[in-house]
């Protein structure tokens, strides 16, 4: 039905076009001099049928009682409507271009409300379901409890576990891709000669473009394996989940987000500090270690924070590779869970919107909105707050 | 000249460039290490992977028994029975219970499909004695790539030497859906679905960030709500993929009624999610067209939205484009969102629109990857190089679009 509609509006908004054009050049011909150009009045009569035809068409498909096939027909007819409507309206002294370009801002507007709309859609989705899970569950005992049970009997909904199962993995990660991400865009952005970057900028581009999905596939059947046989060989008992693969590949995903963040401040930092530091006497390392991060410094830490909440929001890899079970460990060699982990697991297969159980994932998710969103406006303020104005 | 070396600090002069030259090493360490990384992820797919663009068939010649296969009614012929007979006739002395099942592990249940197909399609055939390579089961099949041992590889090789074994591209990779049998399954299904739904995605995302894009660029007043908007986007551009999936659970599927699993769904979620992608670069590429153009077409009398649409969008449309390539790369690889609305169902039809139930090729990487047949692995692996070829050339076609219409003003 959608295709039905949406090949109806689109002849429907060609053909006003099409008739809007002619009709103002046979006016236009007859005599009169016309305010707008003739393609306006057929734009005009072309988009006024193309809103009217899709909004009728998706408030007719979105309410689900009425039949499928009223929504083309109605939709047919309410384009007809417009398009007779602004055809009539073609005369010399109307104002097309404006009336057009008014509607042409509106559309422009509100498409970027989209964005709006989309953050109070997330908010509204994770909290209406989240309240009535606290309704069920004491909000103490989620946010206190140590225990994270949602399929035992009875439930126990304790958050603590997978908080730190989550704080473990993201500190392996971060601890791995903040030295190799902040070294590598140093020797980027001041040793590397610029054939060496065409190369090396279009390799990290590659690391970081690999789908999560992919990199978890390689956690699970290589690293941990890999982690594991050779923890063995040295006497540790590492558990083929543990969260040291996962907190690699994870922390070997960043490492792109961190040096390209990393680069564009170490370049934005004036060439003048540097020279000032060299005519002092120097070195090239001296200078990056006590001018130029110093400088950078701010810049460097909000990426640290947008990294940190990317490795807090990441779902594939963990899932592949990190633990089902919630165990309260901060032994990197232990199988862990994390949050994103729990709510991917309890959302797949059969969901029930009246038990705890299903709830208890939005409730997980509100959490991890709220972190990632709270770290990423630090990271804001920071840039903000330290940015140094040179001139 | 001075020569600055050869005074009392020698000692401290070569002290600090040893720092120098280990700094230098420590920043060629980490690429080289990242590189390293990269190089064996992709070596180990690749490694992996594919073993699983190949299938092994045994040789056999079958009589096409009228007996067994009606001429009237070729589709309900047995045609297993057929090539387990032409098996069986060569081991004369197997006949316990055991072996039976030795013999029927042979061959997969594809290899009936096939022959059928074949009879239907030329009824001719029955009564003919054909040569028909019949493809092997995912264990055999292993066993001949040499991936995995055999129960029994005496028994196989046997089969090897009676009838012969041909290698030959495994077709069916691409041409069939989902199986449950490791031999059998394809990736056409998902393709199919990824491409349904990237289209819904960028369809609705690339309109909706240009314009907004456009609006916030071009038109937007500087105010408090202009100001909001700018930190949604930015904050919407960090929010955790997986948040989209609850989104589209809570709202598409529970408030809206929209059918589960469908490729519309996953791409309505898509398109929010990639949205602020393609706000940023393009609001960076119209940003990077000097205002003097626009000014220009100011002055000679163009209204504001003409001085946009005919002069500023076409020079920023290359930027436009490598951003919307880039969304379209993040889309195509997207995983968890789409787990939330259900797109992860085994499904074994190839989908035929939009509303149909369908699953996506990174999904698709991640049910396989969790089934215990070892064939199932290297058919992740396979599939996961599918997707990466998939990604590097919209990759390497958005940095040939930005090497080539990019513009220093």
């Amino acid at each position: 039905m959608l295709i039905w509609c949406l090949a109806i509006i689109l002849a429907a908004t060609l053909g006003t076009y099409a008739l809007g054009v002619a009709r103002a050049n046979r006016l236009r011909e007859a005599g009169g001099t016309f305010n707008s150009l003739p393609s306006y009045h057929g734009m005009l009569g072309g988009s006024v049928a193309l809103l009217s035809g899709i909004t009728v068409s998706f408030a007719l498909l979105i309410i689900p009682s009425i039949p499928g096939w009223l929504a083309p027909l109605a939709a047919a007819a309410a384009s007809a409507l417009a398009a007779l409507y602004s055809l009539r309206r073609i005369r010399p002294e109307f104002r097309a271009r404006r009336a057009f370009e008014k509607i042409v801002l509106g559309v422009l507007l509100s498409s970027s409300i989209v964005a709006i709309l989309t953050t109070i859609g997330i908010f509204a989705s994770v909290a209406f379901e989240s309240f009535a899970f606290f309704k069920a569950v004491n909000p103490l005992e989620f946010l206190f409890g140590s225990k994270w049970a949602p399929t035992g009997s009875p439930p126990s909904f304790g958050f603590v576990p997978l908080l730190v199962g989550t704080i473990l993995i993201t500190t392996i990660a971060i601890a791995i891709a903040t030295p190799l991400g902040l070294l590598a865009a140093i020797y980027m952005a001041e040793y590397a000669s610029a054939n060496l970057r065409q190369v090396l900028k279009p390799l990290l581009e590659m690391l970081a473009g690999i789908p999560t999905v992919v990199l978890g596939f390689f956690a699970a059947l290589t690293m941990a394996p890999l982690i594991r046989n050779s923890g063995e060989s040295i006497g540790l008992i590492v558990s083929s989940e543990s969260a040291l693969a996962a907190g690699l590949v994870m922390g070997m995903m960043i490492v792109p987000l961190i040096s390209s963040l990393s680069d564009d401040i170490i370049n934005a930092v004036p060439q003048s500090l540097r020279d000032g530091s060299y005519a002092m006497g120097a070195t090239h390392s001296e200078t990056i270690k006590r001018v130029v991060l110093p400088a950078a410094l701010p810049g460097i830490v909000s990426a640290i924070m947008l990294a940190i909440s990317r490795a807090i929001g990441e779902t594939m890899i963990v899932v592949m590779a990190a633990g089902l079970a919630a165990n309260l460990s901060f032994n990197p060699l232990a199988a862990v869970s994390t949050i994103t982990v729990q709510i991917a697991t309890l959302l797949v297969g059969d969901q029930e919107f009246d038990s705890p159980k299903t709830l208890s994932a939005f409730a997980l998710g509100i959490v991890l909105f709220f972190f990632t969103l709270a770290l990423n406006y630090m990271a804001l303020r920071i840039v903000k707050k330290y940015r140094q104005a040179y001139d | 000249m001075i020569d600055l070396t050869r005074n009392s600090n020698n000692s401290f002069l070569s002290k600090r460039y040893a720092v120098e030259k280990r700094f230098k090493l420590y920043g060629a360490l980490a690429l080289v290490l990242t590189t390293v990384f990269l190089a064996f992820l992709l070596l180990d797919i690749i490694n992996k992977g594919l073993p699983a663009f190949t299938e092994h068939r045994v040789t056999l010649e079958v009589m096409v028994d009228p007996a067994k296969i009606d001429a009237v009614n070729p589709q309900a012929g047995d045609f297993d029975g057929l090539l387990k007979d032409t098996l069986r006739a060569q081991f004369p002395d197997m006949g316990s219970r055991t072996d039976k099942k030795k013999l029927n592990s042979v061959l997969s249940q594809g290899a009936a499909d096939d022959l059928r197909d074949q009879v239907v399609a030329d009824p001719s055939l029955i009564g003919q004695k054909i040569v028909v390579n019949a493809l092997l089961s995912d264990e055999s099949d292993l066993y001949f790539k040499g991936l995995a041992p055999a129960k029994d590889p005496a028994f196989l090789d046997q089969v090897k030497d009676k009838f012969g074994i041909t290698k030959s591209f495994a077709w069916r990779f691409f041409e069939n859906g989902d199986s449950r049998e490791p031999e059998l399954a394809g990736l056409r299904g998902a393709i199919v679905g990824s491409l349904l739904t990237v289209i819904v995605a960028l369809g609705l995302g690339l309109p909706l960030g240009v314009g907004a894009a456009i609006y916030l660029e071009q038109f937007a007043p500087k105010n408090r709500w202009t100001d909001l908007i700018e930190v949604n986007i930015n904050n919407l551009a960090a929010v955790p993929s997986i948040i989209f999936g609850l989104l589209g659970l809570a709202m598409f599927l529970n408030v809206f009624g929209f059918p589960r699993s469908a490729p519309v769904v996953g791409g309505l979620v898509l398109a929010l999610l990639v949205l602020p992608t393609i706000i940023i670069a393009s609001r960076a590429a119209l940003r990077a067209v000097p205002p003097s153009i626009k000014e220009a077409a100011l002055g000679v009398g163009a209204s504001p939205q003409q001085a946009v649409f005919h002069h500023v969008l076409p020079l920023a449309l290359p930027g436009i484009l490598t951003g919307a390539i880039l969304g379209l790369a993040r889309a195509f690889g997207e995983t968890a969102p789409l787990l939330m609305i259900g797109m992860i169902a085994f499904i074994a039809d190839i989908p035929k629109g939009f509303t149909d139930a369908a699953t996506v090729l990174p999904v698709q990487v991640y049910l396989w990857s969790d089934l215990p047949e070892l064939a199932f692995q290297s058919k992740t692996a396979a599939a996961i190089m599918v997707l990466i070829a998939v990604l590097f050339a919209a990759n390497g076609v958005a940095i040939y679009l930005r090497r080539r219409f990019e513009r220093r003003w």
